[in-house]
Protein backbone atom coordinates (compact mmCIF):
# COMPACT_ATOMS: atom_id res chain seq x y z
CA UNK A 1 0.00 0.00 0.00
CA UNK A 2 1.34 3.39 -1.31
CA UNK A 3 1.89 5.83 1.67
CA UNK A 4 -0.38 8.84 2.28
CA UNK A 5 2.78 11.02 2.12
CA UNK A 6 3.46 10.01 -1.53
CA UNK A 7 -0.08 11.51 -2.63
CA UNK A 8 0.69 14.20 -0.91
CA UNK A 9 3.66 15.39 -2.50
CA UNK A 10 2.43 14.34 -5.65
CA UNK A 11 -0.47 16.75 -4.68
CA UNK A 12 2.35 19.49 -3.62
CA UNK A 13 4.28 19.16 -7.35
CA UNK A 14 0.71 19.51 -9.08
CA UNK A 15 -0.34 22.60 -6.83
CA UNK A 16 3.08 24.26 -7.92
CA UNK A 17 2.62 23.33 -11.78
CA UNK A 18 -0.47 25.14 -11.08
CA UNK A 19 1.06 28.53 -9.81
CA UNK A 20 3.50 28.72 -12.40
CA UNK A 21 0.47 28.05 -15.26
CA UNK A 22 -1.33 31.01 -13.80
CA UNK A 23 1.51 33.53 -13.63
CA UNK A 24 3.36 32.44 -16.85
CA UNK A 25 0.42 32.56 -18.93
CA UNK A 26 -1.12 35.30 -20.69
CA UNK A 27 -4.78 33.66 -22.13
CA UNK A 28 -7.49 33.85 -19.39
CA UNK A 29 -8.84 30.53 -20.37
CA UNK A 30 -5.04 28.99 -19.68
CA UNK A 31 -5.28 30.50 -16.51
CA UNK A 32 -8.79 29.18 -15.70
CA UNK A 33 -7.81 25.56 -16.41
CA UNK A 34 -4.51 26.36 -14.00
CA UNK A 35 -6.71 27.31 -11.04
CA UNK A 36 -8.36 24.10 -11.66
CA UNK A 37 -5.08 22.03 -11.26
CA UNK A 38 -4.45 23.68 -8.05
CA UNK A 39 -8.00 22.78 -6.72
CA UNK A 40 -7.82 19.22 -8.01
CA UNK A 41 -4.31 19.36 -6.10
CA UNK A 42 -5.62 20.17 -2.79
CA UNK A 43 -8.85 17.91 -3.02
CA UNK A 44 -5.94 15.09 -3.41
CA UNK A 45 -4.49 16.58 -0.42
CA UNK A 46 -7.45 16.59 1.52
CA UNK A 47 -8.21 12.88 0.50
CA UNK A 48 -4.92 11.70 1.35
CA UNK A 49 -5.32 13.21 4.70
CA UNK A 50 -8.51 11.67 5.26
CA UNK A 51 -7.19 8.53 4.50
CA UNK A 52 -4.76 8.83 7.24
CA UNK A 53 -6.47 10.35 9.87
CA UNK A 54 -8.91 7.38 9.32
CA UNK A 55 -12.44 9.68 9.12
CA UNK A 56 -14.81 10.31 5.84
CA UNK A 57 -14.68 14.71 6.71
CA UNK A 58 -12.11 15.15 3.81
CA UNK A 59 -14.37 13.08 1.00
CA UNK A 60 -17.00 15.36 2.29
CA UNK A 61 -15.09 19.17 1.81
CA UNK A 62 -14.17 17.73 -1.31
CA UNK A 63 -17.38 16.78 -2.56
CA UNK A 64 -18.15 20.20 -1.21
CA UNK A 65 -14.82 22.01 -3.08
CA UNK A 66 -16.30 20.52 -6.59
CA UNK A 67 -19.56 21.72 -6.48
CA UNK A 68 -18.04 25.56 -5.33
CA UNK A 69 -15.58 24.88 -8.46
CA UNK A 70 -18.08 23.89 -10.58
CA UNK A 71 -20.16 27.37 -9.81
CA UNK A 72 -16.95 29.40 -10.26
CA UNK A 73 -16.41 27.99 -13.56
CA UNK A 74 -19.56 28.63 -14.89
CA UNK A 75 -19.54 32.27 -13.53
CA UNK A 76 -15.54 32.85 -14.45
CA UNK A 77 -16.35 31.38 -18.10
CA UNK A 78 -19.17 33.82 -18.57
CA UNK A 79 -17.28 36.71 -17.28
CA UNK A 80 -14.53 35.98 -20.19
CA UNK A 81 -16.91 35.77 -22.85
CA UNK A 82 -18.67 39.25 -21.74
CA UNK A 83 -15.44 40.37 -21.73
CA UNK A 84 -14.30 38.62 -25.23
CA UNK A 85 -17.67 40.87 -26.62
CA UNK A 86 -16.60 44.03 -25.54
CA UNK A 87 -13.03 44.51 -26.31
CA UNK A 88 -12.29 41.61 -28.83
CA UNK A 89 -9.14 41.09 -27.61
CA UNK A 90 -8.29 37.93 -24.96
CA UNK A 91 -5.04 38.60 -23.20
CA UNK A 92 -4.80 39.83 -19.69
CA UNK A 93 -2.57 42.20 -19.67
CA UNK A 94 -4.94 44.53 -21.02
CA UNK A 95 -7.86 43.82 -18.28
CA UNK A 96 -7.91 46.82 -16.17
CA UNK A 97 -11.04 47.52 -16.01
CA UNK A 98 -12.13 45.90 -12.92
CA UNK A 99 -9.11 47.82 -11.00
CA UNK A 100 -9.70 50.65 -9.15
CA UNK B 1 2.16 -3.45 -7.67
CA UNK B 2 0.42 -0.69 -6.24
CA UNK B 3 3.31 1.61 -6.49
CA UNK B 4 3.93 0.99 -9.97
CA UNK B 5 0.10 2.37 -10.65
CA UNK B 6 0.76 5.03 -8.02
CA UNK B 7 4.39 6.41 -10.43
CA UNK B 8 2.26 5.66 -13.34
CA UNK B 9 -0.71 7.56 -12.53
CA UNK B 10 2.10 10.14 -10.82
CA UNK B 11 3.64 10.65 -14.14
CA UNK B 12 1.04 11.03 -16.13
CA UNK B 13 -0.59 13.47 -13.74
CA UNK B 14 2.33 15.75 -13.77
CA UNK B 15 3.71 15.39 -17.61
CA UNK B 16 -0.65 16.44 -18.10
CA UNK B 17 -0.57 19.08 -15.92
CA UNK B 18 3.67 20.35 -17.20
CA UNK B 19 1.65 20.01 -21.06
CA UNK B 20 -1.29 22.14 -19.61
CA UNK B 21 1.00 25.22 -19.12
CA UNK B 22 3.46 25.14 -22.16
CA UNK B 23 1.24 24.40 -24.98
CA UNK B 24 0.31 27.45 -26.53
CA UNK B 25 -2.78 26.08 -28.21
CA UNK B 26 -5.59 26.44 -25.26
CA UNK B 27 -7.74 23.22 -26.92
CA UNK B 28 -4.79 21.48 -26.46
CA UNK B 29 -4.12 22.48 -22.49
CA UNK B 30 -8.10 21.47 -22.02
CA UNK B 31 -7.52 17.87 -23.08
CA UNK B 32 -3.74 17.82 -21.41
CA UNK B 33 -6.40 18.66 -18.06
CA UNK B 34 -8.99 15.93 -18.91
CA UNK B 35 -5.90 13.64 -18.72
CA UNK B 36 -4.80 15.19 -15.45
CA UNK B 37 -8.60 14.75 -13.98
CA UNK B 38 -8.68 11.12 -15.44
CA UNK B 39 -5.40 10.28 -13.83
CA UNK B 40 -6.49 12.28 -10.34
CA UNK B 41 -10.19 10.00 -10.58
CA UNK B 42 -8.09 7.02 -11.00
CA UNK B 43 -5.43 8.01 -7.64
CA UNK B 44 -9.48 8.70 -5.61
CA UNK B 45 -9.97 4.90 -6.47
CA UNK B 46 -6.75 3.85 -5.40
CA UNK B 47 -7.29 5.96 -1.86
CA UNK B 48 -10.59 4.11 -1.54
CA UNK B 49 -12.52 6.95 -2.63
CA UNK B 50 -14.84 5.61 -4.65
CA UNK B 51 -17.54 7.94 -4.86
CA UNK B 52 -15.38 10.78 -5.16
CA UNK B 53 -13.33 8.89 -7.80
CA UNK B 54 -17.08 9.07 -9.64
CA UNK B 55 -18.30 12.42 -9.17
CA UNK B 56 -14.66 13.64 -10.77
CA UNK B 57 -15.45 12.22 -13.46
CA UNK B 58 -19.17 13.27 -13.94
CA UNK B 59 -18.56 17.03 -12.72
CA UNK B 60 -14.72 17.70 -13.90
CA UNK B 61 -14.07 15.31 -16.63
CA UNK B 62 -17.92 15.63 -18.00
CA UNK B 63 -19.32 18.95 -16.94
CA UNK B 64 -16.44 21.25 -16.12
CA UNK B 65 -14.66 20.41 -18.85
CA UNK B 66 -17.30 20.59 -21.71
CA UNK B 67 -17.57 24.25 -20.43
CA UNK B 68 -13.94 25.16 -21.26
CA UNK B 69 -13.83 23.16 -24.37
CA UNK B 70 -17.05 24.86 -25.39
CA UNK B 71 -15.86 28.36 -24.23
CA UNK B 72 -12.47 27.84 -26.12
CA UNK B 73 -14.15 27.16 -29.48
CA UNK B 74 -16.51 30.34 -29.04
CA UNK B 75 -14.09 32.49 -28.04
CA UNK B 76 -10.65 31.79 -29.83
CA UNK B 77 -10.39 33.06 -33.42
CA UNK B 78 -7.24 32.10 -34.29
CA UNK B 79 -4.00 31.58 -32.29
CA UNK B 80 -3.88 33.44 -28.90
CA UNK B 81 -0.81 34.85 -27.10
CA UNK B 82 0.74 35.96 -30.74
CA UNK B 83 4.00 38.47 -30.77
CA UNK B 84 6.34 38.86 -27.99
CA UNK B 85 5.87 39.24 -24.47
CA UNK B 86 6.14 42.71 -23.05
CA UNK B 87 6.68 41.07 -19.84
CA UNK B 88 8.34 38.00 -19.94
CA UNK B 89 11.57 38.99 -17.63
CA UNK B 90 8.87 39.11 -14.94
CA UNK B 91 7.18 36.09 -16.08
CA UNK B 92 10.10 33.84 -16.20
CA UNK B 93 10.42 35.20 -12.29
CA UNK B 94 7.85 32.39 -12.00
CA UNK B 95 10.09 29.29 -12.34
CA UNK B 96 12.66 30.01 -9.57
CA UNK B 97 9.63 31.64 -7.58
CA UNK B 98 7.79 28.37 -7.92
CA UNK B 99 10.29 26.17 -7.07
CA UNK B 100 10.68 27.70 -3.88
CA UNK B 101 7.42 27.52 -3.16
CA UNK B 102 7.40 23.62 -3.73
CA UNK B 103 10.69 23.59 -1.29
CA UNK B 104 8.43 24.99 1.23
CA UNK B 105 5.38 22.75 0.66
CA UNK B 106 7.79 19.34 0.61
CA UNK B 107 9.85 20.67 3.85
CA UNK B 108 7.01 22.23 5.61
CA UNK B 109 4.29 20.05 5.08
CA UNK B 110 5.34 16.58 4.08
CA UNK B 111 8.16 16.34 6.03
CA UNK B 112 6.42 16.44 8.90
CA UNK B 113 3.86 14.05 8.30
CA UNK B 114 5.56 10.94 6.81
CA UNK B 115 5.15 7.75 8.31
CA UNK B 116 3.88 3.98 7.17
CA UNK B 117 0.15 3.90 5.74
CA UNK B 118 -2.37 3.37 8.27
CA UNK B 119 -4.16 0.18 7.19
CA UNK B 120 -8.09 0.06 7.07
CA UNK B 121 -8.95 3.67 6.48
CA UNK B 122 -12.02 4.90 5.97
CA UNK B 123 -14.93 3.30 2.78
CA UNK B 124 -15.31 5.94 0.76
CA UNK B 125 -18.25 4.50 -0.66
CA UNK B 126 -21.09 5.96 -2.25
CA UNK B 127 -23.68 4.34 0.95
CA UNK B 128 -20.93 5.80 3.50
CA UNK B 129 -20.12 9.28 1.64
CA UNK B 130 -24.19 9.97 1.47
CA UNK B 131 -25.05 8.99 4.90
CA UNK B 132 -22.28 11.52 6.03
CA UNK B 133 -23.33 14.16 3.19
CA UNK B 134 -27.40 13.84 4.47
CA UNK B 135 -26.68 13.68 8.40
CA UNK B 136 -23.39 15.64 9.45
CA UNK B 137 -22.83 17.86 6.63
CA UNK B 138 -27.01 18.66 5.75
CA UNK B 139 -26.86 22.20 5.90
CA UNK B 140 -23.91 22.78 3.77
CA UNK B 141 -25.29 20.41 1.30
CA UNK B 142 -28.54 22.14 1.27
CA UNK B 143 -26.65 25.51 1.08
CA UNK B 144 -24.46 24.03 -2.10
CA UNK B 145 -28.12 23.71 -3.83
CA UNK B 146 -28.66 27.51 -3.28
CA UNK B 147 -24.81 28.45 -4.51
CA UNK B 148 -25.28 26.71 -7.62
CA UNK B 149 -28.86 28.29 -8.39
CA UNK B 150 -27.26 31.51 -7.92
CA UNK B 151 -24.31 31.05 -10.22
CA UNK B 152 -27.01 29.85 -12.45
CA UNK B 153 -28.84 33.02 -12.52
CA UNK B 154 -25.74 35.20 -12.94
CA UNK B 155 -24.64 33.66 -15.50
CA UNK B 156 -27.73 33.84 -17.25
CA UNK B 157 -27.73 37.99 -16.24
CA UNK B 158 -23.87 37.83 -17.79
CA UNK B 159 -24.83 36.33 -20.80
CA UNK B 160 -27.58 38.44 -21.91
CA UNK B 161 -27.04 40.56 -24.36
CA UNK B 162 -27.20 44.12 -23.88
CA UNK B 163 -30.43 45.54 -25.47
Amino acid sequence: MVPESYYVTLSAVLFTIGVVGVVIRRNPLVIFMSIELMLNAANLALVAFGQRYGNLDGQAVVFFVMAVAAAEVAVGLAIIVTIFRLRRRLSVDDLSLMRW
Amino acid sequence: MAYAAFLVLAVLAIGSAVGLILRKNAIHGALFLVVNLGSIAALYLMLGAEFLAAAQVLVYAGAIMVLFVFAIMVLIPGKEEIGPDPRRGARLLAVPVGALLLLLLVFGVVARWSGPPVPGGPSGSVAAVGRLLFTSYLFPFELTSVLLLAAMVGVLLLARRRA
